[in-house]
């Protein structure tokens, strides 16, 4: 009994945190910041800042395979394939292999999953941009699925929060579709971006061009300094992890800050498989791990819980925690846990080449190109469809690759792929999906992963908003890279992909503001279990068209001084 | 060429200078050519002195080292092993059993027998008709060469750590491309 108790005491925090990546580092660095011993659970390994990335330094030529991907990893790295670049030989370390860790497509999803310390943080696209308004007002003037219980002035505190932390370069633009935010020194656009800009705005008034707004450091404050983070060396090799901590991921910048209070537990390979549940007390009391490789069960106790595993992760363990009182499911009374599935639908644009400016190039690898904001049934533009979409793109002059396409060889061939080749530019948009309840996630009743935890179903697809506004996204890229002067201009609409591809599911356990309608409240509370906190992709009402990691960053801000608070004044 | 040679095009064709995320955006539809791992696939000698021979003549050793200072021929074999579907090796290994035969009916010899200027002649045909045996040796030999350490740094311009971004330069009178 006494062992018990200790070994009870032993496992019991002020706060868990399940998930390592980019909200979770965030919920760990504040919780631990204000004050509370917090354990971070993690179901992959570890990966250490610096010494962990194994090919972060590798020259081209130490890759034995060039980067190409081998049929044995094709196999195994199936839904990685999809993307048509997680499964590269140089980054492939920090994916996940799908064969060990399956799921049940009844309708195709493009789910892309990294199971580590610092999840998906190390593998993101770190464009950053925040949420207008009209995002948080568009669901209840439309009717479409339920309104959001919050509005952009209660986020934008927390958005300039997370910026200065996090360290976001980008140009101040002035524009209400795409608001600035704290911004260090944006990345210079190059020559031929310059003048496609100058083109286009000229002949579409509405239509702006302007740099990403990426989470790169371009002018180091003291505090991220202090962290160990550099500048931006623009070797364009983010995503076999940076070891100039140079953007913005759990290693570079919030676990070291969660370290640093001495308040923080970090265990990896720990796989949550579910919620503890006090009847009694009508509230969560912890979670259940099983050790990833020793299968060995722990339970760990505490008075709140974050859970920000990644959407669609954080939803099956809400979905796997019954009780009495949540029979269907943790906060499910509404029956819209796992419904909702959206992401950015994308692969649609155009490309072309830019005549002229032979003489001029450029230096260093920008791991950055340029934002077209949202333009779209926004003013007095109206559509046939709902929402809009923004693209990103870029300029650059041809590579040696072109020569796959040329006929010739020999010296003269040689050398001229020696030489820059001629401008290229293209765009591709990144479209709002609509939540729709038929798009869903359920556990499967009878099959199981290696660990004994129910499958994850899906069964979601495309609709008929997303459909039209490719017809713009296409047309439009099209037309603004001809207005342009771009010659041998290719629109393109690739339909084979499917949701997921975007790499940014959300809304499987939405915000709203009642227990029957949601799956949280307006402070990411779980309904019914109100000292679980759900802050990634999840808790997602609807989807924007903007990248979603920087509001995942302010909702967790929020979130989790909204805990905090409720704590000291013994609410939770 | 499948999705994944696409992208690296488009890459290449972007000067390689922008996030994968944004190249996924922009990413085409192509067919994806992807299947069960191969058996044990190796060039016997002669094949290896053909791969080599092919090699240097898409990619000759100039002022610049060449596709054998590069040890292409080398890296070809380990592409087919590693990366290739069975019937995509016996497209290739098909493909030097007829390079040699159509040299024998117009040279009565073989390739490697054949002087340099019917060499040249054979693999001219080979480029006109872009079947998949030749579109494989060359995107190979080129890949193989221009991501290697001679390719990279003499015939290409190499920079591991750009330190800064300059957007508009100048370039300069027979200035490499940049390698990545």
């Amino acid at each position: 009994m006494n062992l018990n108790l200790k070994a009870t005491e032993a496992n019991t925090y002020d706060a868990i945190v399940v998930g390592s990546g980019i909200s979770g580092g965030w919920a760990a660095k504040e919780l631990t910041e204000k004050g509370l011993k917090t354990i971070m659970i993690e179901r992959g390994r570890d990966v250490k800042h610096i010494t962990g990335y194994e090919t972060a330094n590798k020259n081209p030529w130490e890759l034995p395979h060039r980067g190409r991907v081998t049929t044995q990893a094709a196999e195994e790295y199936y839904l990685g394939m999809r993307t048509g670049y997680t499964a590269n030989e140089e980054h492939r370390y920090l994916f996940e292999n799908d064969k060990l860790n399956p799921i049940i497509e009844k309708r195709p999803i493009d789910w892309i999953r990294a199971y580590h310390v610092g999840g998906r943080s190390l593998l993101w696209g770190r464009q950053s941009y925040r949420w207008n308004e009209e995002d948080f007002l568009a669901n209840g003037k439309e009717g479409v699925a339920i309104d959001w219980p919050i509005r952009y002035s209660d986020l934008a505190p927390w958005y300039s929060y997370v910026e200065k932390f996090a360290g976001i370069s980008g140009s101040k633009d002035g524009l209400d579709v795409l608001p600035d935010g704290e911004f260090q020194p944006p990345m210079e656009l190059n020559c031929v971006e310059k003048e496609v800009k100058a083109r286009v705005e000229k002949k579409f008034g509405a239509r702006k061009i302007t740099i990403g707004r990426v989470a790169h450091l371009t002018k180091p404050a003291d505090w991220q300094t202090e962290l160990g983070r550099a500048a931006c060396q623009y070797r364009n090799m983010c995503m076999r992890g940076c070891p100039y901590g140079a953007y913005f991921s759990t290693q570079s910048a919030t676990l070291p800050a969660a370290v640093k209070t001495g308040n923080l537990t970090l265990r990896p390979d720990s796989i949550v498989t579910e919620v503890l549940y006090d009847e009694t007390k009508g509230r969560a009391k912890g979670v259940r791990v099983i050790d990833q490789n020793t299968m060995e069960v722990r339970e760990y106790y505490a008075k709140i819980i974050f859970l920000n595993a990644s959407a669609f992760a954080s939803t099956s363990i809400l979905m796997n925690s019954k009780s009495a009182r949540h029979p269907n499911g943790l906060g499910n009374e509404s029956d819209m846990l796992g419904r909702n599935i959206m992401d950015h639908h994308l692969a649609v644009g155009a490309n072309g080449t830019f005549e002229g400016m032979d003489d001029m190039y450029y230096y260093g690898r920008r791991a950055n190109g340029v934002y077209i904001p949202r333009y779209r049934n926004w003013g007095n533009d109206k559509r046939d469809y709902l929402r809009g979409f923004g693209y990103q793109g870029g300029a650059g002059r041809g590579g040696w690759g072109r020569g796959n396409g040329m006929e010739g060889f020999g010296a003269a061939f040689k050398d001229s792929l020696s030489a820059p080749g001629a401008w290229n530019m293209g765009i591709g948009g990144f479209g709002e999906v609509l939540p729709d309840p038929n798009n869903r996630m359920t556990l499967s009743p009878d099959q199981k992963d290696k660990w004994g935890i129910p499958l994850i179903v899906f069964d979601a697809a495309y609709g008929e908003n997303e459909r039209k506004m490719r017809i713009d996204m296409m047309n439009d890229a099209a037309e603004m890279l001809e207005a342009a002067g771009l010659k041998n201009v290719r629109p393109y609409n690739d339909t084979t992909k499917h949701l997921g591809i975007g790499i940014h599911e959300m809304g499987t356990a939405r915000m709203g503001k009642e227990a029957k309608t949601s799956v949280l409240n307006a402070n990411n509370q779980v309904w019914g279990a109100e000292n679980v906190f759900v802050t990634d992709g999840a808790c997602m009402t609807s989807a924007s068209c903007v990248n979603p990691s920087l509001t995942y960053m302010a909702l967790t801000a929020r979130a989790a001084d909204f805990a905090v608070n409720e704590l000291k004044k013994g609410n939770l | 060429m499948n999705r994944r040679d696409a992208l690296a095009r488009v890459a290449l064709l972007m000067g390689g200078t922008l996030s994968a995320p944004t190249l996924m955006a922009m990413s085409d539809n192509f067919e994806n050519s992807l299947a069960p791992a191969a058996g044990v696939f190796a060039f016997d000698v002669a094949q290896m002195k053909l791969v080599a021979e092919m090699a240097e003549m898409i990619i000759p050793r100039t002022k610049t080292p060449g596709a054998k200072d590069a040890k292409v021929p080398a890296f070809i074999q380990l592409m087919l092993k590693d990366c290739y579907k069975p019937d995509a090796q016996k497209a290739f290994m098909d493909g030097l059993t007829k390079l040699n035969e159509d040299s024998k009916v117009a040279y009565k010899k073989t390739f490697l027998l054949a002087t340099p200027a019917q060499r040249t002649e054979l693999l001219t045909i080979l480029d006109k008709e872009k079947g998949q045996f030749w579109r494989m040796m060359k995107e190979l030999t080129l890949l193989g060469y221009f991501t290697s350490e001679p390719g990279a740094t003499k015939a290409l311009a190499y920079v591991a750590v750009p330190g800064r971004y300059e957007g508009t330069t100048k370039l300069k009178p027979g200035q490499k491309a940049w390698a990545m």
